[in-house]
């Protein structure tokens, strides 16, 4: 029995070692990151040139007092000190995020479902001030809310659910989840997600990104080595920070360069005393939010158990959105909830709440919830929004009686592929992978971010514009979150809107043209790429 | 009709220029300013293209005459 049992381990590990020859992926993966063409790139920095040239000019003007300074300056008494606001972080607010300031922070007045009502504001002083002007912009179509399979609603039965609690227990819990913040709904909220999941157990946190960056400190401490991806949230890079390890960078979703710090890792060690590292943890995401690209899960998993190192999923955008059943990345990929050590997910994006959750191994979840910063000083989760989070993925998962979970992660990815084609053969550069419910549309030229958000919000269409700081600096974009809750008449009128504006500004630049297919629209046959 | 799309096409155009160099984004007075620079600027080229292209032109015709062949005039002439 012993000489089978270990002659069968030898072969398992002689499984792991072996070159897999196309065997790992069970679906296409189709990914593409159209390059920048060159006029429109050497166009760009001529535009923030010019920008730059009259940002100088007004910061020399604001000097000299021929004009009234309206932003944050040291006060007279401290002008000898170091000075706080001349690096080119300030500068660039100063004078290019202002004037395009009024495509951010929107105030919205309603439920951000489909359609959303937003207030109407006015600023008389080119964006430094913003009046009201009163009136409220109806049924805007909501291209920008992560709301992808449409729970973000303000009737129906997690509201009801929600508001019989909320009578229950009030909105306010009062303490930590260690001392006495930890309800009974909080326990069953865990075992659903565990349940959810396929994983032995799971802790719910009241808030994402304090997930993210109150408990990868717990999980590693220095001697360990960090490989996160180069274009991580800002939550995971800050948790690695604030562990202690040591980070090292891979490029984008790049197999090679991973395969290569693991290699590294193992042969060298640590850095001065060559002692080999106590942990090795990947950081990556299930769907990274400015590129709409997915991680290659099944080459991770692979390396992950070819290197003996830990796999840290955050699936934020994933789950819900990805998978015959909305279970998230790993079954899209078809893949085993039992190869990723620790998944983490928010309940913000697909599930209409707020906070977040980590599944894996019962030790793993019982240690965090002695170690985790979060679980002993953040305030648990409020009992209404449980009570969301439960309801909704009850019925994801077909629990509550009826087929609407199902119909809307159906929706969700018959739209995400109608979208994306139609864009595509439009002629704008759409960045990431074809099953992914976020569009970033490449604009590329400052100006350009300003009028995109303007123009669109005058047809009544709301959609997010992303520039520097979030992405490179001549690569910004507009990004589009698809809903379940988008029926194909508002998807077709903000493509026609899209397509106006796109005319308008001249955003088409893609130069693979596609062939349009005939209008079969949820068609999933594959076409042909002519080029220019 | 034909009048009315040329207008509106000149009109994308200044849109386009607009977007490209960022002043759809400046303040009036910016505008001016750049305008003004720029215009001026494009006279100056323009008025120097047109004093001294002619001349480099003539200049650069005789180089060449001279390089190919070397007759300023015809010096054959029938003496009866």
């Amino acid at each position: 029995m012993t000489f089978l049992s270990v002659v069968s381990c030898t072969q398992i590990m002689l499984l792991n070692h072996i070159v897999h020859n196309g065997g790992l992926y069970k679906r296409p993966f189709n990914e593409a990151f159209e390059e920048t063409p060159m006029l429109v790139a050497v166009l760009t920095y001529v535009g923030y040139g010019v920008l730059t040239l009259f940002g100088y000019l007004r910061d020399f003007m604001r000097q000299w007092k021929i004009e009234k300074c309206q932003n944050a300056t040291e006060r007279e008494e401290q002008k000898d000190f170091v000075p706080l606001y001349q690096d080119f972080e300030n500068f660039y607010n100063r004078n290019l995020y202002m004037r395009i300031r009024d495509s951010w922070n929107r105030p919205i007045c309603s439920v951000p479902g489909a359609k959303v009502d937003m207030m109407e504001r006015v600023s008389h002083d080119y964006n430094w001030t913003f009046t009201y002007t009163g009136r409220v912009i109806k049924d805007i179509i909501n291209m920008g809310s992560y709301n992808y399979l449409g729970f973000a609603q303000k009737a129906g039965t997690c509201q009801q659910a929600a508001a019989k609690v909320l009578s229950q227990y009030g909105a306010g819990v009062c303490s930590t989840r260690q001392e006495m913040g930890n309800l009974d709904k909080h326990e069953e909220l865990e075992k659903l997600v565990a349940r959810f999941l396929g994983v032995e157990s799971a802790m719910a946190y009241g808030m994402g990104f304090a997930t993210n960056s109150m408990n990868i400190p717990a999980l590693v401490g220095k001697g360990c080595l960090i490989l996160s991806d180069e274009l991580n949230h800002a939550s995971l890079v800050l948790g690695a920070r604030l562990s202690g390890a040591t980070i090292r960078i891979f490029k984008h979703n790049n197999m090679q360069s991973l395969e290569k710090l693991l290699k590294d890792a193992i042969v060298h060690g640590q850095p001065r005393t060559r002692r080999p590292w106590k942990k090795i943890l990947i950081l990556v995401e299930g769907i990274y939010s400015m590129e709409g690209s997915i991680v290659r899960l099944p080459e991770v998993i692979a390396l992950k158990k070819k290197y003996k190192s830990y796999l840290y999923l955050d699936e934020a955008h994933s789950i819900g959105a990805l998978g015959p059943s909305g279970r998230g990345v790993v079954e899209y990929f078809g893949l085993s909830p039992e190869d990723v050590d620790v998944m983490m997910g928010t309940f913000t994006k697909s599930f209409g709440a707020a906070g977040g959750y980590i599944g894996g191994k019962k030790e793993l979840i019982d240690y965090l919830r002695t170690y985790s910063h979060s679980a002993v000083y953040a305030t648990s989760l409020s009992p209404p929004v449980v009570e969301q989070i439960i309801t909704s993925m009850k019925c994801i998962m077909g629990e509550d009686g009826t087929n609407v979970g199902k119909a809307r992660v159906q929706q969700l990815a018959e739209n995400t592929r109608y979208f994306r084609r139609r864009l595509k053969e439009m002629g704008f550069i759409i960045y990431g992978n074809e099953d992914s419910p976020v569009v970033p549309l490449m604009l590329y030229m400052p100006a350009k971010i300003g009028a995109f958000g303007r123009e669109m919000l005058k047809r009544n269409i709301g959609v997010v514009v992303v520039g520097f700081p979030a992405t490179p600096i001549i690569e910004s974009r507009a990004r589009f979150c698809l809903s379940a809750a988008h029926t194909k008449e508002m998807l077709d009128t903000a493509l026609k809107e899209i397509n106006e504006v796109g005319d308008l500004l001249q955003l088409k630049y893609s130069r693979h043209r596609l062939v349009p297919l005939l209008d079969r629209p949820f068609d999933e046959t594959t076409y042909e790429e002519t080029e220019d | 009709m034909d009048i009315k799309s040329m207008k509106n096409y000149l009109y994308w155009l200044y849109c386009q220029f607009e977007l490209i160099t960022c002043s759809y984004l400046m303040e009036p007075w910016e505008k001016l300013l750049f305008y003004t620079f720029n215009i001026t600027m494009l006279v100056m080229v323009l008025y120097m293209a047109y004093i001294f292209v002619p001349v480099h032109i003539t200049m650069a015709f005789q180089f060449f005459l001279h390089l190919f062949g070397n007759q300023h005039e015809n010096t054959v002439s029938i003496v009866k």
